[in-house]
């Protein structure tokens, strides 16, 4: 049953799923001012990565890849980890978690 | 019967992540994510990969999720009035994401990969993971739980309470 | 590669000093004086012992071809690092290594004291290797690379007390001169690769006959030309006069006996070139004669005791010159062996006056130290009978072997050389006279304290003195019964000369010229001794039209400076105020302006707001991957 399970649907559109939601992610970073949906974004856009690396593992026969997958989520976990501490520290510093109030990385 | 899973499953996943990006309540976005994080563990299942899947629930929707929702709360802003961009740069956004995606098809469909899957699929199982992992990536293995210490310090540095300030 | 015996000492020659020139980083100044000098000493007395040990090697078993390794390879060129040790090269290495040992010994009395003890050591071993590398090189680019040495050598010495802005002036203009001479020196050794494809002395002897001989009329005029830059001819005289302002002991060792005479080695090494360049030859007589002649004109009204010894070097290696182009190399190197013993001495004595009188070096404010000091008095004048050349000392048969080579050429040239005699007779009996004869002109204050030099400095010029007087003896000429053993021994490397003067001929040139030299020698003391004649002051002599010619060296530095020297300054400050502000500057300035002004303005893209920054990120990664895509 997993046979076909796998065999139904080409390679091309688990491809195309993930590029879908890495586009929408990228969407999401660029238009929204809320950190916070900038942060689930990011989400998404690892997700899409993980489910494409999936795929192509799966299709290759290589576990490799999963095992790849594995430390991106472990990774992304440290990351939100710490990126999400930044940000109750930016809000602390300016009370607000808009990206457009943060003007001072430049000389 | 599994092609219609996976058809139905990506619709619900694009389609929550669209609501995700466009919704503007801060807390649906959080809760949209999480449906879309649910329906890509089950596209994980379509493909045979039951570990993954599971990590993948427990992480995202079990870990990271309540950790949003816990900032979420402990900053008291589900009733922030949220802040839009201008319109023209909602449409320059979205047109680059368009971009993106075509440049990313593009770029996809020029590689040459095999599209045919591989009869004997358990690469995705546990055991054939924790094989690998314990033994080619052992090392990695153990450094991403320094990463993981390091993380938990940092945090823990970045929220202490400013002595200086008080 | 296993070395024999003979390879090993001949490496050890120059090797020593050098040891001694690098022991110098490693002890430097915390050795006492005493230490440091016999240390420095040692090594060249050792050197010197084994040169010995080569000496009696060549004069049993002839040359001796050492080679060491591939010094350089390029295509078909190979220049080995190899010496060749013959007749000629040994006497100069004994020569080197002997002299240049007494002047050690001496200069640990002379530099007593002194801040740079250890230093100038250090440059007088790295001085002697560098002249035995010269002088034992079996090919013309190693002797090259020597003769570049003792510049160096010459140049640290000279300018030895670098806080005095006039001494360091003088070693500058040593150096910068000599750079004229080298120039020519390395465009004649382009020659000699160019026609004989090889630098090797006995390669390129071997090939001379079959070589065009313009080729090799312009490779010796070149080679000629860095001679006259080292052994101080004119029109490249002009720095050795200045380069009295380094310590005496170097100004007998490296501008009176050894490197100046450089010029007349390289001249005697390639004789079978000049031999077959008689426009060279032509050329060396003229400058030779002209330098003699000018040189000892200028001495006549010098009163600085070390420039007119210097003036008396100069003409006597134009006098050296004057014998290489009348083809008698074997007087000119004879001459040169005792030109070194007693202008050694001459300038070690100088030395010891100068030490004697606390520094003093103008005449007019010596007299009567004959009695004062008694050992540097007696052997000065050993020397200075030597240089004006009575028998039987030891200038007197070199000088008269080089005027009867003269002679046999032409009695006009004979005439001339003659002059240049009677010149150097006339400035050094002046020079004598006013230093140790007639009355004391020094103020009562200084002859006080007027004291006789240490046996450390004394015991060199015994053994110079000695030399001086018996040197002679190396080349008796037939006339006299001797053997003319140096021409002899000198035989393989340079051809006989075909000089047959009558018996009768001989004896009269011979007493021409000594009679002549005796009265000129009796014209001084009556002028000096009994008429107690001073020379004039400065003001005095510029009174006087000819004699300030004289003394104002023919104008020479002066016409140098407005020829060259400053229309090449005005230049170069016309740039400096013209092009280097107004062209460089503007340039510089200008990328500077440039750069500040674009990224002035490519600078307010980073306008602080990150999400602006993640939409370039975002773009620039598309256009990367669509590059990549199209491509």
């Amino acid at each position: 049953m997993n046979d076909t399970l796998v065999m139904a649907v080409p390679l091309s559109h688990y491809i195309a799923v993930s590029a879908i939601l890495f586009s929408i992610g990228v969407i999401g970073i660029l238009m929204r001012r809320n950190l916070i949906v900038m942060f689930l974004s990011i989400e998404l856009m690892l997700n899409s990565v993980n489910l494409l690396a999936v795929a192509f593992s799966v299709y290759h026969n290589d576990s490799n890849a999963q095992a790849f997958v594995f430390f991106i989520m472990v990774v992304a976990a440290a990351e939100i980890a710490v990126g999400l501490a930044m940000l109750v520290m930016i809000y602390r510093n300016i009370r607000t978690i808009d990206i457009d109030a943060l003007k001072q990385l430049k000389w | 019967m599994a092609a219609a899973l996976f058809y139905s499953l990506s619709l619900i996943c694009i389609v929550s992540s669209l609501i995700m990006i466009f919704h503007k309540n801060t807390m649906y976005s959080v809760l949209f994510l999480l449906i879309t994080f649910f329906s890509v563990a089950g596209l994980y299942v379509t493909l045979n990969a039951q570990f993954l899947a599971i990590v993948h629930i427990i992480v995202y929707a079990g870990a990271i999720m309540v950790l949003f929702l816990y900032v979420i709360m402990f900053l008291n802003m589900s009733h922030i009035v949220s802040f839009q961009k201008s319109k023209v740069i909602k449409i320059a956004a979205t047109f680059t994401g368009l971009m993106v995606f075509l440049v990313l098809t593009a770029s996809l469909s020029s590689a040459t990969y095999n599209s045919n899957a591989v009869a004997g699929q358990d690469i995705g199982l546990a055991s054939t993971l924790g094989r690998v992992i314990f033994n080619d990536f052992l090392i990695p293995f153990e450094v991403s739980s320094i990463l993981f210490l390091s993380a938990m310090v940092g945090v823990v540095i970045f929220n202490k309470k400013d002595v200086i300030d008080e | 590669m296993s070395l024999d015996s003979t390879q090993i000492i001949s490496l050890l020659v120059p090797l020593l000093p050098l040891i001694g020139f690098f022991g110098y980083f490693i002890y430097g100044d915390k050795l006492s004086e005493s230490k440091a000098g016999t240390i420095a000493s040692a090594w060249v007395f050792t050197s010197f012992l084994l040169s010995i040990f080569l000496f009696s090697q060549v004069s049993a078993n002839g040359a001796i071809q050492v080679n060491y390794f591939d010094w350089m390879q390029a295509g078909s060129l190979t220049i080995p690092f190899a010496f060749q040790i013959d007749q000629l090269s040994s006497i100069m290495m004994l020569l080197v290594t002997g002299v240049g040992g007494l002047i050690h010994v001496y200069s640990i009395g002379y530099m007593h004291e002194d801040q740079g003890f250890s230093r100038f050591f250090a440059y007088l071993n790295l001085f002697i290797f560098f002249m035995l590398i010269l002088v034992m090189a079996n090919n013309y680019v190693l002797m090259f690379a020597g003769w570049e040495g003792v510049g160096l050598c010459s140049y640290l010495l000279i300018g030895f007390w670098y806080k005095n802005p006039e001494y360091s002036a003088a070693a500058n203009k040593a150096f910068i001169v000599n750079r004229i001479g080298d120039l020519f020196m390395l465009y004649g050794l382009y020659m000699i690769f160019k026609y004989f494809g090889t630098f090797v002395y006995t390669d390129i002897n071997g090939m001379a006959s079959s070589v065009d001989t313009a080729a090799i009329g312009i490779i010796t005029l070149l080679l000629f030309a860095g001679a006259t830059g080292k052994s101080a001819q004119i029109p490249l005289h002009t720095w050795l006069p200045d380069a009295m302002a380094g310590p005496t002991p170097v100004s007998a060792l490296i501008h009176a006996a050894t490197m100046v005479t450089a010029g007349i080695y390289l001249v005697i090494r390639s004789n079978v070139l000049y031999a077959l360049a008689p426009f060279t030859n032509e050329i060396i007589v003229i400058v030779g004669l002209a330098t003699t002649l000018i040189a000892g004109l200028i001495a006549l009204k010098q009163n600085d005791i070390k420039k007119v010894l210097a003036y008396s070097t100069v003409s006597q290696l134009g006098l050296m010159f004057f014998a290489l182009g009348v083809g008698a190399y074997a007087a000119a190197f004879f001459h040169l062996l005792t030109h070194a013993f007693f202008k050694a001495l001459l300038f070690l004595g100088a030395g010891s006056v100068i030490h004697g009188m606390h520094g003093e070096q103008d005449i007019r404010k010596m007299g009567g130290l004959s009695h004062k000091m008694k050992y540097t008095h007696l052997t000065f004048l050993i020397a200075v009978i030597a240089i004006i050349a009575l028998p039987p000392l030891a200038g007197f048969f070199s000088k008269d072997y080089i005027l009867a080579s003269a002679f046999g050429k032409s009695p006009i040239l004979w005439a001339l050389g003659a002059g240049s005699g009677l010149l150097t007779a006339y400035y050094m009996m002046r020079l004598y006279f006013l230093v140790f004869r007639g009355n004391s002109r020094t103020p009562e204050a200084v002859v006080a304290k007027i004291h006789e030099s240490p046996s450390v400095m004394l015991t060199p010029l015994y053994i110079l003195a000695g030399l001086s007087a018996i040197g002679g003896f190396m080349n008796i000429p037939s006339i006299f019964g001797g053997g003319q053993w140096l021409e002899n021994f000198l035989n393989p490397v340079v051809q006989l000369s075909e000089l047959h003067l009558d018996h009768s001929t001989e004896w009269m040139l011979m007493g021409i010229s000594t009679g002549l030299v005796l009265a000129i020698v009796a014209w001084t003391y009556s002028k000096y001794v009994k008429g107690n004649a001073v020379p004039e002051s400065d003001e005095a002599t510029a009174a006087m039209p000819l004699a300030n010619v004289l003394a104002k060296k023919f104008y020479f530095d002066e016409i140098y400076a407005s020829i060259f020297a400053k229309p090449l300054l005005s230049f170069a400050n016309g740039l400096q105020k013209w092009f280097e502000t107004e062209v460089i500057d503007r340039v510089t300035d200008g990328f500077g302006g440039v750069t500040m002004l674009l990224s002035g303005q490519v600078r307010k893209v980073q306008n602080g707001h990150i999400s602006f920054y993640l939409f370039a990120m975002v773009l620039g990664i598309l256009g990367i991957l669509t590059i990549f895509i199209l491509l």
